[in-house]
């Protein structure tokens, strides 16, 4: 069997084997099972990919596998990958693994709980190997929906608002880009007559300028929503927020990255002349949202609604790096959308860690948990220090690459809002270490958490796989780097003019 | 063909048939009621088909046929119709329609 | 000669850190302790080797070319610019890595006595291994951008070590404020960076260093604001330094962070990091030099004057000891880049150069030396308010020689440490700029000034009453700062004239004689002993001299006992304005009108489904009636339609 749909296929049948479970205890290692073969499967993966291309492989994708679906239409299921998609395949798959383990402790309803989850992570890999836009289409709503459930059943505080708006307004997101595929569908022309939904034929294509420019929004925005474009955010801190850990770990780490990974592979690298149009308007936008999130950060004192706030942050750092048009700008968006999604996974999976033993989440309710919880602090600060962009850690190369990139671009505009984008360095700094010194140091605050117990063992296989993610992303940055620009070639040709 | 009385006037009887019944539908609020005026459509239907058959296609026999068939549906709805009126009553002690809301949410 | 051996002196502190870290840290004492002295022992004898094959053997003939040890790839941000990691070998760095390496070695043993029974031992050598590390990684970075990582790795050891008490909240504040200032200051320093190497296409020292002056005119022709761009990079690259050297107006964390651990102060905030600042300027100075004419020094000198004149004055009204001494550091600091500021290039004008790096080499043991001791007092007296000592040469006798030593050699007393380094700083600034060399002048009688206050005051005064009664520190921490004390009585003396400094580090790396102008030495060593005596006067017996000179110079002395209240204003800034105004503000837009937008959104759909959710009235004749009056509107409208 193809490799890309196998990828697709063990969620599909640990799905199956859910439904037969008895107890939460068979259900979660059925999941822990299911997942593990996944992570094994995607590391294989990335050995053969990495294979095929030290045997002198060029093609742009790999393991491609195009099966017709309906024929009338044209819609196939196509699916094949380039590096980027197998650094993102990789970033779920540890994520997901990791989300697993945060979610160990599930007691209601554990087998609905993870055939939901699993059903997200099935969604989310679908999206990344598909090459057919209608296919890429369906496995995004396949991930968006579940999370409707996950929140109203397992959620907390007022999860029904939650899930009801986080699904809402990306659903609006879906409408709009369900338009924009519409669009390109329609306008599309293949040798046989027919329309085509297929991006490798697409992107052959040129489109006039008029279409990119009406339909480039659409695509762009769309895929903004799930990629907290501001002002179209506000469903991720609720959301957030509600959400039980693993699926906010998912939520935060992975599925937020289908939106900008969306808006960049397919608005932008199917429009780019459209995108073209746009990138002052955009840059303004997320720019903006860069330094925004990360002041509102500041005020908030909820754990999650600091988190979700810092990812409004980072996440418009991506799109502002999509609209900076230099090759390492575009490496260090796709750094990026990596090294926040293992950050933030890491931040919501500690976040659920420290709540399951206070039980609550505002942080001036606690105060001195290093003594109490050591592990589980330092691991937090270690993620703080990554955020706030420690060299050694993810972040630093990340954003590194988006700021020498969007140097690269030497518009006044662009200089001026990177000159805004960078100084959020400096606020992150003082949001990360504000809840670093409120929450883990000082002298103990709730007496009643003296005798928190101290970490178990899935506890420290999510910190052991995020971290280890993290520090080997942060000191090895080379063969990343090198992969993202090899697979950004036939991209770039697109923006040189 | 009836001497003396012309197509127009049983369109008048008709029609005056059919609003009456529908005003009936619409005002009563006894379900009873309801059902009778519903026969007085069908049946005002029925006229019309049997007067345009004899006055316009005589040859044919389609329009007898089908106020035939008229009464006969209006004999099994009727039935159906006070079966589901004896089990509203059952159920709401009356026959008043504007107790029959709860669908409405 | 194979080089490649360098890239230990870094990593053994890395593998210490490593090895602390993860498995070492709840090992019994003094475990921890000894492998991090293991670690930096190590990178000792690897400097020691390398200084001494690199000054004495592969230079002999006096040329002194930079060597680039060890380089690799270690990121690709684009097809001309790369982030590379490599070990660069020139005068400054081996010098550098001599003092780091023993200042650190020193401290390292040093902490062993005197963290002795804290629970955060084995915590407190891992950062402490970390920091030697990144210091380490820091003075032989080959580009811009390592510097650049190392920098920031050193910011957040400063920041763990700073916050080591982490129950405490004034050390949870310090280490805050360190952090997030030298943060602000770095966000500068990034964008100089990015400035720098878009217009000159690299990272590359050796690089920037060789280009020609018209080269670099050419390469930052585009102007912004007056200056050339390239001028503007080197300006926010400084403003990095300032940040990280503490100077003025980014000074504000390096008081603070006296809440660490005395060791860390010594180590961090006196004789390395703070050093750093002056380290980048030295590091990038012959494009300092050649860009727009040394536009940038001139800011670079006026900068170092002010912040050494400030702190001078600060630090003669401060009662905390440690507080006493950053400011003093930060005096000293300020002296460095004035140096560096009235340097010329080649010959003998570039003495400024030279003075500044032998200062920041004397500096460095005389200042943690005065540290160290500062400690061993602190570890007996358990203060740090000198109003609380008195008397103390009787209960801490080494201390007490050890100290007035390194009082002597920051005084700049012939033939201490700091008179030959001190004098050639003056001697630099009096060739620039008579005004400069005033400044100067006038700081060292101050310096004399505040540096004996602390030692009549701790020393003599008086002979009080002790909670418990003062002993002497253990040997462990005795012995670091005998060995300190001989590095500065005779580091000066070895390095003016055994083996001049001239000789061997220069901006150009030709080597020029260095002499002692007397008539500007006479001159400082005057208003050196008119401070002590000074000092003498007011603090020698418990007398209430103090309180009346005080008292005589009213507001001045409020002023600079609060600092010119320079820590209020920047807490009105970002407090009240940035924190209060500015991110309440978006916090209010966002709830109220993003989110709220979003809502009404919503809730108008909500709304409008209520409204018309009416018509459904669930009544069989209602819809009866609208079938029978659209049928008949519907009929009319045909009839109408057709019969037209």
């Amino acid at each position: 069997m193809n490799i890309l749909t196998l990828l697709v296929v063990i969620p599909a049948l640990t799905i199956l084997g859910l439904i037969f479970t008895k107890g939460y205890k068979q259900a979660r290692v059925l999941s822990a099972i299911g997942m593990g073969l996944q992570f094994v499967a995607t590391l294989y993966l990335v050995y053969m990919y990495f294979q095929a291309r030290g045997a002198g492989n060029t093609d742009a994708f790999l393991f491609d596998q195009n099966l017709v679906w309906y024929k009338s239409l044209n819609i196939h299921y196509h699916v094949a990958i380039d590096g980027i998609g197998v650094l993102m395949i990789l970033l779920t798959s540890v994520v997901t693994f990791a989300g697993v383990f945060a979610s160990w402790e599930v007691k209601d309803l554990t087998k609905e709980f993870f055939i939901f989850l699993i059903m997200l992570a099935m969604g989310v890999f679908g999206f990344f190997i598909a090459q057919d836009l209608f296919t890429m289409f369906v496995f995004y709503e396949i991930a968006v929906i579940p999370m409707y459930v996950l929140i109203g059943i397992w959620g907390t505080g007022p999860k029904e608002y939650s899930a009801m708006k986080l699904t809402l307004m990306l659903m609006g997101g879906s409408a709009l880009l369900l338009v924009a595929l519409l669009g390109i569908y329609f306008n599309s022309e293949t040798a046989t007559g027919l329309h085509t939904f297929d991006m490798q034929e697409l992107s052959k294509m040129h489109f006039p300028f008029a279409f990119q420019k009406f339909f480039f929004p659409f695509a762009f925005v769309g895929f903004g929503v799930l990629g907290a474009l501001f002002p179209f955010h506000t469903w991720s801190p609720d959301g957030h927020a509600s959400a039980p850990t693993a699926v906010s770990m998912l939520h935060a780490g992975v599925l937020m990255k289908l939106g900008s990974y969306g808006a960049f592979r397919v608005a932008m690298y199917l429009m780019p002349e459209g995108a073209v149009y746009f990138a002052n308007f955009f840059l303004v936008l997320t720019g903006f949202s860069v330094i925004y999130g990360a002041f509102v950060a500041v005020r908030k004192t909820d754990l999650k609604f600091i988190n979700a706030y810092s990812s409004v942050s980072h996440v418009g750092l991506i799109l502002f790096a999509l609209m900076m048009f230099t090759k390492t700008a575009f490496t260090g968006a796709i750094l990026q959308m990596i090294s926040h999604g293992l950050m933030t996974a890491m931040f919501f999976g500690l976040i659920g860690m420290i709540y399951g033993r206070t039980h609550t989440r505002e942080i001036y309710k606690m105060g001195g948990l290093m003594k109490i919880l050591p592990v589980i602090s330092a691991t937090y600060v270690i993620a703080g220090l990554a955020s706030l962009g420690l060299p050694g850690l993810s972040g630093f190369v990340a954003e590194m690459n988006i700021f020498v990139g969007a140097w690269e671009n030497p518009n006044l505009l662009n200089r001026v809002f990177s000159v805004i984008a960078i100084s959020a360095i400096v606020v992150t700094a003082v949001y990360i270490l504000r809840v670093v010194g409120v929450l883990l140091m000082g002298p103990l605050k709730n007496p009643e958490h003296a005798n928190l117990p101290k970490v178990k063992w899935f506890e420290r296989v999510v910190i052991i796989l995020l971290m280890g993610s993290i520090v080997g992303m942060g000191t090895m940055p080379l063969w990343i780097t090198d992969t993202i620009r090899d697979s950004l070639i036939p991209i770039m040709e697109k923006f040189v003019h | 063909m009836i001497q003396g009385i012309g197509v127009t006037d049983f369109f008048i009887i008709s029609t005056l048939m059919f609003f009456i019944g529908v005003y009936g539908f619409i005002t009563r609020k006894n379900l009873i009621t309801i059902l009778i005026a519903i026969e007085l459509i069908l049946n005002a239907v029925a006229i019309n088909f049997v007067i345009i058959n004899k006055y316009l296609y005589p040859e044919g026999l389609h329009g007898q046929i089908f106020s035939i068939f008229i009464i006969a549906v209006a004999a099994a709805e009727v039935a159906i119709a006070i079966a589901i009126v004896i089990d509203f009553y059952r159920t709401n002690k009356s026959v008043n329609v504007d107790e029959s809301e709860m669908m409405k949410y | 000669m194979d080089w490649s051996y360098t890239i230990w002196i870094p990593l053994l502190p890395l593998i210490g850190f490593l090895i602390i870290g993860f498995v070492g840290r709840k090992l019994p004492y003094p475990i921890p302790g000894l492998i991090g002295i293991t670690g930096i022992f190590g990178a000792l004898v690897l400097s020691y080797i390398t200084a001494y094959k690199y000054f004495f053997v592969v230079n002999a003939d006096m040329t002194f070319e930079p060597i680039k040890a060890v380089e690799t790839l270690w990121m690709t941000f684009s097809d001309k610019l790369h982030f590379n990691m490599g070990v660069l070998l020139d005068p400054i760095s081996v010098m550098m890595l001599v003092v780091v390496t023993t200042v650190s070695f020193l401290v390292h043993l040093y902490s062993l006595g005197y963290m002795k029974g804290d629970p955060g031992f084995g915590r407190f050598f891992t950062f402490l291994s970390l920091f030697t590390f990144s210091m380490l990684g820091l003075v032989i970075a080959t580009n811009l951008f390592q510097i650049y990582f190392f920098w920031e790795l050193v910011g957040v050891s400063s920041y763990l070590l700073i916050g080591f008490y982490y129950e405490k909240p004034s050390a949870i504040l310090a280490s805050k404020k360190a952090f997030i200032v030298t943060r602000f200051a770095d966000f500068f320093f990034l964008i100089g960076i990015l400035v720098i190497s878009y217009y000159t296409e690299t990272f590359d020292f050796l690089t920037l260093n060789g280009m020609s002056e018209s080269a670099l005119a050419s390469a930052g022709s585009t102007s912004f604001m007056g200056m050339s761009v390239l001028a503007l990079g080197l300006t926010l690259a400084f403003v990095g330094g300032a940040g990280k050297s503490a100077m003025f107006p980014l000074h504000i964390w390096l008081p603070d962070a006296m809440e660490g651990p005395t060791p860390v102060s010594a180590l961090i905030h006196a004789a390395t990091m703070v050093v750093a600042g002056v380290f980048l300027v030295a590091r990038l100075f012959p494009m300092y030099y050649h860009v727009d004419g040394g536009i940038v020094l001139s800011i670079i000198a006026f900068v170092g004057a002010s912040s050494s004149l400030i702190a001078a004055i600060i630090a003669t009204t401060q009662m905390d000891i440690k507080r006493v001494l950053a400011f003093s550091t930060m005096s000293q600091i300020g002296y460095m880049m004035l140096s560096l500021g009235v340097s010329g290039y080649d010959g003998h004008h570039g003495l400024g150069y030279t003075a500044s790096m032998f200062h920041l080499f004397t500096h460095a043991f005389f200042k943690s030396l005065l540290f160290l001791a500062a400690g061993s007092i602190i570890h007996a007296v358990h203060s740090n308010y000198m109003t609380k000592m008195g008397g103390l040469r009787k209960h801490l006798p080494i201390t007490h020689i050890t100290f007035l030593l390194a009082s002597l050699a920051i005084s700049g007393i012939y033939p201490f440490a700091g008179f030959f380094s001190k004098d050639a700083i003056l001697d630099a600034a009096h060739m620039h700029s008579p005004i400069y060399f005033w400044i100067g002048w006038f700081v060292a009688g101050l310096t004399a000034f505040y540096m004996f206050r602390l030692y009549f005051r701790i020393f003599w005064y008086e002979d009080r009453e002790y909670h418990h009664t003062p002993h002497e520190s253990p040997l462990t921490m005795t012995v670091p700062l005998m060995i300190l004390a001989l590095l500065s009585v005779v580091s000066g003396f070895i390095f003016f004239y055994i083996l001049p400094f001239g000789t061997y580090i220069t901006p150009t790396g030709e080597e020029f004689h260095m002499h002692i102008d007397w008539t500007l030495a006479g001159l400082s060593l005057a208003i050196a002993v008119v401070g002590i005596f000074i000092a003498w006067f007011m603090y020698f017996k418990k007398n209430n001299k103090a309180e009346k000179v005080a008292n005589s110079f009213g507001m001045l002395y409020k002023w600079a006992y609060n600092k010119f209240y320079i820590d209020e204003i920047y807490m009105f800034v970002t407090k009240k304005i940035m924190f209060g105004v500015v991110s309440a503000g978006w916090m209010w837009f966002d709830t109220k009108i993003v989110d709220g937008s979003m809502n009404l959104i919503g809730n108008t759909t909500v709304k409008t489904s209520y409204a018309i959710k009416k018509l459904q009235s669930g009544k069989m004749q209602d819809y009866v009636l609208a079938v029978v009056v659209g049928a008949v509107a519907l009929g009319a409208i045909f009839i109408y339609i057709w019969t037209r």
